[in-house]
């Protein structure tokens, strides 16, 4: 049998005082994991409570200013305080310094500055919930967010402050992958969990100032009446638009990339095979990241912007759709002649190509302009942004806590009960979210308390499937707590594979590293190196 | 970032191998960071050039507001302040404290003549009215829109005022910190940062300053 | 829903429809087949090449590249994806170019409802009426927040800006009726905010266009309110069950006494009830939030009356109706 280490970073030193303080990157991660994983059991909350409303095409338990105010604190709160931190903040903070072989991140200080800031966010977020609600959508629209009465100050307040939080760590990451990467480690040489967090970051840098300036303006727009996006007072509310898609459409891929990067190492460790096209994945991370920022005008196709702009945010967006392609091609390439095991990390992986698929080709369509008109603001996009948000990143980031669960916490969770749950999640994903691309075709507009009985049965068939994967929530949630105290020891390696958080004891020990390692293979040199498996061993 | 000490291996942090590693990391980390600000600043500079095609002449009629003496004069305290920052730099890369220390202070004293002068231009346009938004009350101006004028110029002198407060309190620190003698040759990578950082605040000046002052 | 829709595209009966659904079902139908190839070849490797039970850790092969093949599934997307791009765009073109015949009617979007302006002069709320086979102009804005013009069988969308007219056109190719959706969340009626297209043949739409100016002559003054209590969009708000909605109810009003949201009570009578149609931010009701906009412009004093004498009519308890003489002394004035 494997047995615990006796000393690792979880029992190096004790107290509430000693974690609050820590500056190592992986206490940070847990810091991490506990928060956001409760801001995703609210947002989730918040999802359960809207398809339960939408059961019925009247009013059913709540009223449209209750709904309002519903959707958008799920869609806020799941998009600022768990989508875009949830695998940089978690499993980056953790993962990312032990496969480059460093000690830890570059500054560990800002590192836990930026969990506090995390905090604080979420801090003004909680407050305008307790305050009376907000009830913009996600997006903060002007000028209904600024002439409602709800409280949109102190959550577009949070929303700023999360951005410096994102800001600490994407400054974190680059520095820590241009300047710590232990000897041997050449660029090309990097796991490509660390190319995606790399170009992550990069993302997360360059646009969160902008997010920061736009959400500024809005705010003192409200407090002091400057009238930038007041048509009143000579301002225009469509730039706000263009200021807030300029970041938040690179912040969809702030959202996607780190997910890619999760399949990128889930889908080798699982089959034992070499990643084909290491260097088509690692570049499409960069060309994704550098194509994000100019494609924000697809946003807003129906609001007035001229032809010729029209036409070339429609040019610009399909070339975004490539890398993407490309990526998916590649992971399904790696499977041939591999050695596939079906363990949980691998169903994930395998969910992830089906639904990310699905939200991949549906962004075509929202691309070609004449079929965006009508499919625009409509269920068919509520839909294209789930299958690539929670098909794509949230199955992605389940897919990495399973993988790296027992290099957490030393100990594995229930396989056969994880099998069952992602299962459920599978199943109750489509039942929700496939039903939603026909209501939308048909033309159910988003954001809508009432509708039309003719949508009623794809709603509540909808609903259902919300039912499914909430119940698969609930049993992830359970066998995963209750692997902490009975888990079976997972040994080092469970997995059998080759970056360098493998080699370490399992939890890791509190600096990592004895001594720096020595990278002299690739990370998916399955060819010529054979990592046995410390689970099958025995 | 870590306690300094004249002594060399005391301030390097367990998780870098040398010295040179932890500086050239901080170097590129206060890049970045200074970077972010550019983009913070680039947002606000966008929404000045919008604005600015959209009412060409009500930005004209409203500079004239501005007292081009008084910018000047900033102008001019700014970048002698960024001088005696990089002689501050220059001083402690030779060891001579004292001279660095004294340098200091005068970027410190420069940098409070700057919000001083600030606080005597913002004064005036308070008592007149030449207010953001809703606040604005004066009628001298001719053109549409007026107080789009004074949106981007108090929000955009505004921040700019902030990072140089910012600025005079890491300057306050590091004379504290140098008169402690806790930096050295060896390291004095807090003063190099705050370098940077003055040197891009006095930048944006450097374009703010024909932006507002000298449109016409 | 009428039955010539498809599974997923509602009925198309303007000109551009089958032009949008001609693109719709082409990334359809490429997206399907991409799709089967990557998750059929996905779920064969997991099949043929999964691990054995008894299988030892082994070295496996190292293939991880083939140009031939990169090259391939790098341009065949590629081609295809710049197919959709032109052929997108070519449809967009002439979802943006107006033709230079199109009958133009003003639209005007606010809380929450829709008003129609006709070039002779009648309006309509919530309704807009229309030729069949005439490309119709629309000149749109919005008094409030950014709504947006949306007809699913129409292909066409687009959004009401508060500051600057936006301009779309759609030429219906069949009579009937159709919904009118506002795409753009606006608060708390964006759900309700819905109208109606009614596409009529040409003889019926001119006919229409001269009861427009139908001021409710033949119809008694509570008749004329109760129609008017539909078209113009009460009914959004105000309902007449008695239960809460945006705006309080009508039926049992009249006469009672109001708690306003400045702490003070008003009787409903007629002033009040006129004052709340014109400048409606005057005197809020307790608990209800200041949202009702104004139909000062959109209603005419005979139709103010009208919707007056039918709130009367809500009543059960007709006592605080001071006599049935009053009723007629308001159709004197009227006429």
């Amino acid at each position: 049998m494997n047995k615990m280490p006796e000393t690792h970073y979880l029992n190096c030193k004790k107290g509430i005082k000693s974690w609050l303080t820590t500056v190592d990157h992986k206490r940070i991660g847990i810091l991490y994991l506990l928060s956001i994983m409760f801001f995703f059991f609210v947002g989730g909350m918040f999802a359960v409570l809207l398809r339960l409303e939408l059961l019925t095409p009247d009013k059913l338990y709540i009223d449209s200013d209750m709904y309002n105010q519903f959707f958008t604190l799920h869609g806020a709160i799941m998009i600022f305080l768990f989508i875009i931190p949830a695998i940089p903040a978690i499993l980056g903070n953790f993962i990312l310094p032990i496969m480059i072989g460093a000690k830890d991140v570059a500054f560990p200080r800002l590192n836990l500055a930026s969990w506090y800031i995390y905090m604080v966010g979420a801090l003004f977020a909680v407050f305008s919930l307790v305050a009376g609600g907000v009830d913009t959508g996600w997006t903060f629209y002007t000028p209904y967010s600024t002439t409602t009465s709800t409280s949109v100050i102190s959550i577009t307040l949070g929303a700023f402050i999360l951005g410096f939080s994102s800001i600490c760590t994407g400054l974190n990451f680059i520095v820590t992958v241009h300047k710590l990467r232990s000897p041997g480690m050449t660029w090309f040489k990097m796991p490509l969990f660390v190319w995606g967090m790399y170009a992550t970051a990069l993302i997360q840098v360059l646009a969160a100032p902008v997010l920061g300036i736009t959400l500024l303006l809005l705010i003192i727009e409200r407090v002091v009446g400057i009238g930038i996006f007041d048509p009143a007072m000579g301002g225009d509310p469509v730039l706000y638009q263009h200021f807030f898609w300029f970041y938040s459409h690179p912040a969809v891929y702030i959202m996607i990339l780190p997910g890619m990067a999760i399949i990128s190492e889930m889908i080798t460790a699982h089959s034992h095979k070499k990643i084909f096209g290491y260097k088509a994945i690692a570049y499409s991370s960069l060309g994704i990241a550098f194509a994000s920022f100019i494609v924000w005008g697809h946003h807003m196709f129906t609001s007035g912007q001229s032809e010729l702009a029209a036409m070339i945010f429609s040019f610009l967006t399909f070339f975004v759709a490539i890398p993407s392609g490309i990526k998916v091609f590649n992971w399904v390439a790696t499977l041939y002649k591999g050695s596939i095991a079906f363990t949980t990390p691998m169903l994930y992986t395998l969910a992830f190509l089906f639904l990310f698929s699905i939200g991949g080709l549906t962004g075509i369509f929202l691309g070609a302009l004449s079929v965006d008109i009508h499919l625009h603001d409509t269920y068919f996009i509520v839909a294209h942004f789930h299958y690539v948000m929670v098909g794509g990143t949230v199955i992605a980031f389940l897919g990495g806590l399973h993988h790296w669960w027992p290099k957490m916490w030393g100990r594995m969770y229930n396989e056969t009960l994880a099998k069952i749950s992602c299962g459920l999640i599978f199943v109750g994903f489509n039942m929700t979210f496939f039903t939603q691309f026909i209501m939308g075709a048909q033309g159910m507009p988003r954001r809508y308390h009432l509708y039309d009985e003719a949508f009623r049965p794809f709603h509540a068939f909808s609903t259902y499937g919300s039912w499914v994967m909430a119940v698969g929530f609930c049993l992830m949630a359970y066998y995963l707590i209750r692997s902490l105290y009975n888990g079976k020891p997972a040994g080092n390696n469970p997995w059998g594979a080759l970056t360098h958080e493998w080699q370490i004891t399992s939890p890791p020990p509190e600096h990592n590293f004895e001594t720096i390692p020595i990278t002299d293979h690739g990370p998916y040199d399955y060819d010529k190196v054979v990592a046995k498996s410390t689970l099958t061993e025995n | 970032m870590s306690q300094s000490h004249s002594d060399h291996p005391e301030f390097l942090q367990h998780h870098f191998s040398d010295a040179e590693q932890q500086r050239e990391s901080a170097k590129l980390g206060m890049w970045l960071f200074l970077l972010t600000e550019i983009l913070l600043f680039g947002g606000l500079f966008v929404f000045y050039a919008i604005y600015r095609s959209w009412y060409p002449e009500m930005f004209i009629n409203a500079h004239t507001v501005l007292d081009v003496t008084m910018g000047t004069t900033n102008t001019i305290v700014l970048i002698t302040s960024s001088i005696t920052m990089a002689l501050a730099i220059r001083s402690i890369q030779l060891g001579r404290l004292k001279q660095t220390v004294w340098y200091l202070v005068s970027t410190f004293g420069l940098a409070g003549t700057f919000m001083v002068v600030k606080y005597f231009e913002y004064a005036h346009k308070f008592h007149l009215g030449q207010l953001p938004g809703h606040f604005y009350t004066f009628t001298g101006i001719e053109g549409t829109n007026p107080h789009v004028f004074f949106s981007a110029y108090f929000l955009m002198t505004g921040l700019h005022g902030i990072h140089v407060f910012v600025g005079m309190c890491l300057i306050l620190w590091l004379i504290v910190k140098t008169k402690q003698g806790k930096f050295s040759p060896q390291y004095y990578t807090h003063i190099e940062m705050t370098g940077l950082y003055w040197h891009l605040v006095d930048l944006i000046w450097i374009f703010l300053f024909p932006l507002f002052y000298l449109v016409g | 829903m009428d039955t010539t829709g498809t599974f997923w595209m509602p009925p198309g009966n303007s000109t551009i429809a089958s032009e949008v659904d001609g693109l719709f079902y082409f990334i359809l139908y490429a997206s399907i087949i991409i799709f089967t190839i990557v998750i059929g070849l996905t779920t064969y490797f997991s099949i043929k090449y999964r691990r054995r039970a008894d299988a030892v850790a082994h070295k496996t092969d190292g293939l991880d590249h083939n140009l031939k093949l990169e090259i391939f599934w790098t341009a065949v997307p590629l081609i295809l994806v710049m197919i959709v791009f032109v052929w997108g765009f070519k449809t967009y073109m002439k979802i943006s170019v107006i033709p230079k015949d199109a009958y133009e009617i003003k639209v005007t979007g606010q809380k929450w409802f829709w008003s129609f302006d006709y070039p002779e002069g009648g309006n309509s709320v919530n309704e807009i009426v229309v030729p069949v086979n005439k490309p119709i102009k629309l000149l749109m804005d919005s008094k409030d927040v950014i709504h947006s013009f949306f007809v699913p069988e129409f292909r066409v969308k687009m959004d009401v800006l508060p500051n600057r007219y936006s301009i779309t056109w759609f030429e219906a190719t069949k009579v009937g009726d159709y919904t009118l959706y506002c795409a753009e969340f606006c608060g708390k009626g964006h759900s309700e905010m819905i109208g109606k297209v009614r596409v009529v043949t040409e003889e019926e739409f001119e006919k229409w266009s001269e009861d427009l100016a139908f001021s409710g002559e033949g119809m008694t003054l509570e008749d004329f309110g109760a129609k008017l209590y539909v078209s113009k969009a009460c009914i959004t708000c105000h309902k007449i069950d008695g239960s809460n909605s945006t705006g309080p109810p009508w039926n049992n009003l009249f006469g009672k006494e109001e708690k306003l949201s400045d702490g003070t009570s008003i009787i409903v009578d007629e002033n009040y009830i006129r004052e709340s149609i014109l400048n409606p931010m005057k005197k809020i009701t307790a608990g209800y939030q200041p949202v009702m906009p104004t139909f000062q412009g959109i209603l005419k004093d005979k139709q103010i009356d009208a919707l007056i004498a039918y709130i009367k009519s809500l009543q059960e308890d007709k006592s605080f109706i001071k006599d049935e003489s009053l009723q007629e002394d308001e159709s004197l004035k009227n006429e």
